[in-house]
């Protein structure tokens, strides 16, 4: 499985919603997502991509999108 | 050593219920409901102000500590919404209580300022004897009650709380706490000087979801005591979800959370004593069980606190 298509079922898991979101779709704008699934999002990738993702990282604009999500943890590797 | 001998709080006779909120702010008020868990809140009358609020507190609680003024040694007074740059409320609040000639200093700071306050007066109390910690605020003016600021406007609500801190005795002694401050996400909850309150939900959510169970856990840690020996834990009100989540991540019933943010919103700093000064009024005495204060706010600033029976 790719990393886009974890990040989405993750996404989906937390969620609670069956989306199939575009890659740059606002997840916020859009509803999937509010303050307290966030925060769920984030521990959920930490899980399944092995990492600690530092407070200092905690910025909600790196985790309001798929392809912003890849990107963050790209810049992890 | 140092103890928690009394809370106290002075609120607002105004009720404004969701019905009266709603047309203010552009929203329904079955939505208010379901959206922030608050059904009610105070607001201040025009007359009352962050001093007003905190000398009825810093007097309800000297009463219920049976402690008169005059043998206070030390005054802290947080609000993140007084009226002055300076001086802040706390030398207004300690001359009306009748605490003359004692120092009496101010926290500028909300939501956390309180829990600050009790930690440094458990330093205090040793030199001072009894610290009064004062918190005031007045958060229906310095937010914008208009359509537009609707998601910060029907959080928050306005009231006061006070916890005396003494050296002698008290019915839980302060057995450790941990404080911390984050600076980097500091304009994420702000008040500028002429601009209504600016709170980014989602930074300040985020980050309290993470690091209000490491700080409680911390605490406890260092102490030997597992979350689920905590009797009661007394949280800033500052969500309902925000403490579900926290007592799910340290895997304890969110019934042991005090929660009376349905009837007050999030007053901010002075939430806690509020909290505090209900739990304490209607718990079984003496206490059995440790007990936690916790909070998280602006600056960021958060920290968690232990307290045991005596």
């Amino acid at each position: 499985m790719d990393t886009q298509t974890r990040i989405v079922e993750i996404v989906r898991q937390v969620s609670g919603k069956p989306i199939d979101p575009a890659p740059d779709e606002s997840l916020f704008e859009s509803g999937v997502l509010d303050s307290f699934t966030l925060a769920d999002l984030v521990s959920a990738l930490e899980q399944e991509f092995s990492l600690t993702i530092p407070d200092s990282d905690l910025s909600p604009r790196k985790f309001d999108s798929v392809a912003r999500i890849q990107a963050y943890l790209q810049s992890r590797t | 050593m140092a103890y928690l001998r009394a809370f106290g709080s002075a609120l607002p006779a105004r009720i404004v219920d969701n019905a009266e909120l709603g047309p203010m702010v552009g929203a329904d008020p079955a939505w208010l409901l379901h959206a922030t868990g608050i059904g009610q809140r105070r607001f201040a009358e025009a007359g009352e102000t962050v001093a007003t609020l905190g000398i009825a507190a810093a007097k309800d609680c000297l009463s219920a500590a049976g402690i008169p003024a005059a043998e206070v040694g030390f005054v802290i007074v947080s609000s993140g919404s007084a009226e002055k740059r300076f001086p802040g409320p706390a030398s207004t609040i300690a001359a009306a209580a009748g605490i003359a000639g004692k120092p009496a200093i101010d926290l500028p700071m909300a939501s956390a300022g309180s829990l600050f306050g009790i930690a440094l007066a458990a330093q205090l109390a040793p030199r001072y004897g009894h610290v009064l910690v004062v918190a005031s605020e007045i958060m229906s003016r310095v937010v914008r009650m208009h359509p537009a600021g609707r998601d910060t406007a029907i959080l928050f609500g306005d009231g006061a709380g006070a916890c005396l801190v003494s050296n002698e005795t008290g019915f839980a002694e302060i057995v450790d706490s941990v404080l911390a401050t984050d600076g980097d996400f500091a304009e994420a909850l702000r008040l500028d000087f002429d601009a209504p309150l600016y709170m980014d939900g989602r930074s300040i959510i985020l980050q309290a979801s993470r690091k209000l169970p490491r700080v409680i856990g911390e605490v406890l840690e260092r102490n030997h005591v597992k979350a689920s020996e905590i009797g009661t834990f007394l949280m800033h009100q500052a969500n309902l979800n925000l403490m579900t989540r926290v007592a799910q991540a340290l895997g304890v019933p969110a019934e042991r959370f005090f929660c009376n943010i349905a009837r007050y919103g999030n007053t901010s700093s002075a939430s806690l004593p509020i909290a505090a000064a209900e739990w304490w009024n209607g718990c079984e005495k003496p206490l059995r069980a440790p007990i936690v204060l916790a909070a998280f706010g602006a600056g960021l600033n958060w920290g968690a606190m232990l307290a045991r029976p005596v």
